[in-house]
């Protein structure tokens, strides 16, 4: 049976294109791109051509790429690199539904002593733009809010936030991990410091990612040792993976328009088609605002385990934001902040497509998943056939 | 992704005695929406006072769904004196086994048990005393030390495991630990008869009571901000102030209880009172 893969927020596929152009790095064009000879050599001016790849994505100077090992490194190095710099300002200003490599860190970076705004957002994921301005302080040393949300899509106003911070001189920090390569974003025309991005979300392997640093910028590596990177990352390049994810960044920009219309389009069957056929069910996060590829819906009065392990059994890959499936007790922490309640929440299910999903998966899934829901829905105390709660505990509904 | 054993995917996937027995000699509703796991479970009897017949609807993960599943299964022939006799464990072999952060669903399917027996004999189904210990998941003291004993859990990380209790806040967890050293404690009556029969001077019961909240009681407090200073003693009354979070904590008169006189008990002498310093 064929994967029908809609978990694409989690990990992509390597793209054939990007697969072919990266093997060579492994065993003909092995050389150390810091090497004198020239066997080397060329391998450090292929990393030149990955480099001005990336920045054409997102209308950024190759210069102000610097090559790291994930997101989560891109985001850790930003956040250090502005406290590091000014040990007088200890206020870091995020959100509630930030991305774990920005949020735990955040509240690491809390027990050590310093201040964290965590800005809360609306039922439909959204901020509220006054409370962020009025919770820039004259000690903020960095504000770091995420593009667009892994788990709803729901795209945040960054440029607006970076507009408001650079006026009161504070560091912009802006994970974009979702949104490249998903949405255009052009950084000659806004005002973000740093920004983050991953590899493996583009169809480029696990195990690289970037952060931009805007020409000017304060900046101190979190790395230290080689001169690699001009000295803002030191490790020798993963070579292969610099490649390839050049490679992945030029043909995002070559699917931009179809990512924004036939993905798009397919999401939005999707999501008609569930809401339509299942009673009880309602889309998480902003829909006016939020990336082509991604809707998250909530079964209510199931639990999204069972839902995903029911899909599985078609081969259909999807996420939960439900507690078993977190890991931890409790569901996601998006979720929560945006204060779905319980009933809805355990019950979450995320799809997010990519462009090798076809018309014929998506009709499967909206086949395919009613009667699971309908399943688990016979099975549930809480559900009556009508369609409505039964008396039992109803006071934990929130 | 969660490593089940054939058997729970089997009783995820074809679960049997889903539903709900009209008028049913025992029913019980266990778990909320809130936490995630709910289990509403109804058995009837037969002329000779055996379940004649078991049905359950639960909301909850795979492993919920198959625990809940085995129960009905295992219980179906039983007097209701056998069926009280069921653990938790009895559940997770029926099994095959349940990974250890899902053992929660194997001790839900055992509460539903206890709570339905208790409502077919007319019983309460809490017994007077009880203490809600994890407010976010309404686990209670009893429920967590049954788990405790029944399963030789020594962590509070396996007591989350097992029961949820300590998995939301975490403001719970200095209880959770008390109620473990409290069931290890009670299960070696050799060392604290020994104990007992210590017989303390004054200045060594003050030097020990320093050193026991100095290593044992500090620590603890002082990882939740807080704080304790040993003011007086007077015969075996022990006067301590609370410092830092303590001191504006709701929860404090169960940290001076619960923990402070329970160390001190422990490990100086079990005739030990302790008071908070008037203000």
């Amino acid at each position: 049976m064929k994967t029908i893969y809609l978990d694409n927020n989690a990990t992509t596929q390597v793209a054939p294109e990007v697969l072919e152009n990266m093997l060579p790095y492994f065993h003909e064009l092995y050389g150390n791109p810091s090497s004198m000879h020239s066997f080397g050599g060329q391998v450090s001016k292929t990393i030149g051509e990955a480099r001005e790849k990336v920045a054409a994505l997102i209308g950024a100077d190759p210069e102000e790429i610097i090559f790291t090992s994930c997101g989560t490194e891109s985001d850790n190095t930003a956040i250090l690199s502005a406290l590091n710099l000014a040990p007088d300002k200890r206020h870091i200003v995020t959100s509630r539904v930030e991305h774990p490599a920005v949020k735990v860190l955040c509240e690491h970076l809390k027990e050590k002593g310093c201040r964290t705004t965590e800005l809360p957002v609306d039922r439909e994921g959204r901020l509220d733009m006054e409370l962020f301005e009025s919770s820039l302080a004259k000690d903020t040393a960095i504000v770091s809010l995420m593009w667009a949300n892994n788990e709803t899509g729901a795209i945040f106003p960054v440029e607006k936030a970076a507009q408001l911070t650079r006026e009161k001189g504070i560091l912009f920090h802006t994970d974009a991990v979702q949104a490249v390569g998903k949405i255009p974003i052009n950084m000659r025309a806004n005002s973000i410091d740093m920004l983050s991005l991953s590899g493996h979300k583009l169809h480029a392997p696990k195990g690289v990612g970037v952060l931009y640093v805007r020409k000017g910028t304060r900046f101190l590596p979190f790395l230290i040792g080689g001169h690699q990177e001009k000295g803002r990352r030191g490790g020798t390049e993963n070579t292969a993976s610099i490649v390839a994810l050049g490679k992945a960044c030029e043909l995002a920009a070559y699917n931009m328009e179809k990512e924004n219309t036939r993905v798009k389009y397919l999401r939005d069957k999707l999501e008609n088609g569930l809401l339509k056929s299942i009673p009880n069910s309602k889309v998480n996060g902003d829909r006016t605002s939020r990336l082509p590829n991604t809707t998250n819906i909530s079964f209510e009065f199931v639990e999204g385990e069972g839902i995903l392990l029911l899909m599985d059994q078609y081969n259909i890959c999807a996420s939960s934001g439900s507690a078993c499936t977190s890991g931890s007790l409790q569901p996601s922490h998006v979720l929560r902040a945006m204060g779905v309640p319980f009933t809805m929440a355990h019950g979450s299910v995320r799809f997010s497509l990519s462009v090798y999903n076809t018309e014929e998966e998506i009709d499967l899934v909206i086949e395919k998943l009613p009667p699971i829901i309908s399943r688990l829905r016979e099975m549930s105390p809480y559900w009556k056939a009508e369609g409505s709660v039964c008396g039992i505990r109803d006071t934990d509904t929130q | 992704m969660w490593e089940y054993t054939d058997k729970v995917k089997e009783h995820f996937l074809n679960p049997r005695n889903v539903g709900e027995i009209e008028n049913p000699d025992g029913v019980a509703e266990v778990g909320s929406i809130a936490c995630g796991d709910a289990l509403k479970l109804t058995f009837k009897l037969d002329e000779n006072k055996r379940i004649k017949d078991a049905k359950f609807k639960t909301f909850g993960c795979a492993s919920a769904i198959a625990s809940s599943s085995a129960l009905t299964e295992i219980i179906k022939g039983m007097t209701l004196e056998e069926a009280m006799k069921v653990t938790n464990q009895n559940i997770a072999e029926y099994l095959g086994g349940l990974p250890e952060e899902k053992m929660h669903c194997s001790v839900l399917g055992q509460q539903a048990l206890e709570q339905a027996i208790a409502n077919c004999k007319g019983a309460p189904a809490k017994e007077p005393g009880e203490e809600i210990v994890c407010e976010c998941f309404g686990v209670t003291d009893r429920e967590i030390e049954r788990a405790v004993k029944e399963n030789h859990l020594t962590t509070i990380e396996e007591v989350t495991n097992y029961t949820k209790a300590g998995g939301g806040c975490g403001n719970c967890h200095e209880k959770i630990q008390g109620i473990i050293d409290r069931v290890y404690a009670a299960s070696k009556p050799e060392a604290s008869k020994e104990t007992k029969s210590r017989k303390l001077t004054n200045i060594q019961k003050i030097k020990m009571i320093e050193e026991t909240i100095e290593r044992e009681i500090r620590p603890s407090l002082k990882q939740d901000g807080g704080n304790v200073d040993l003011i007086d003693v007077i015969g075996n009354r022990v006067i301590v102030a609370t410092r830092g979070a303590c001191a504006t904590c709701k929860a404090s008169q169960f940290t001076l209880k619960g923990l402070v006189e329970y160390k001190l008990r422990e490990f100086v002498s079990p005739d030990l009172v302790v008071d908070e310093e008037p203000s």
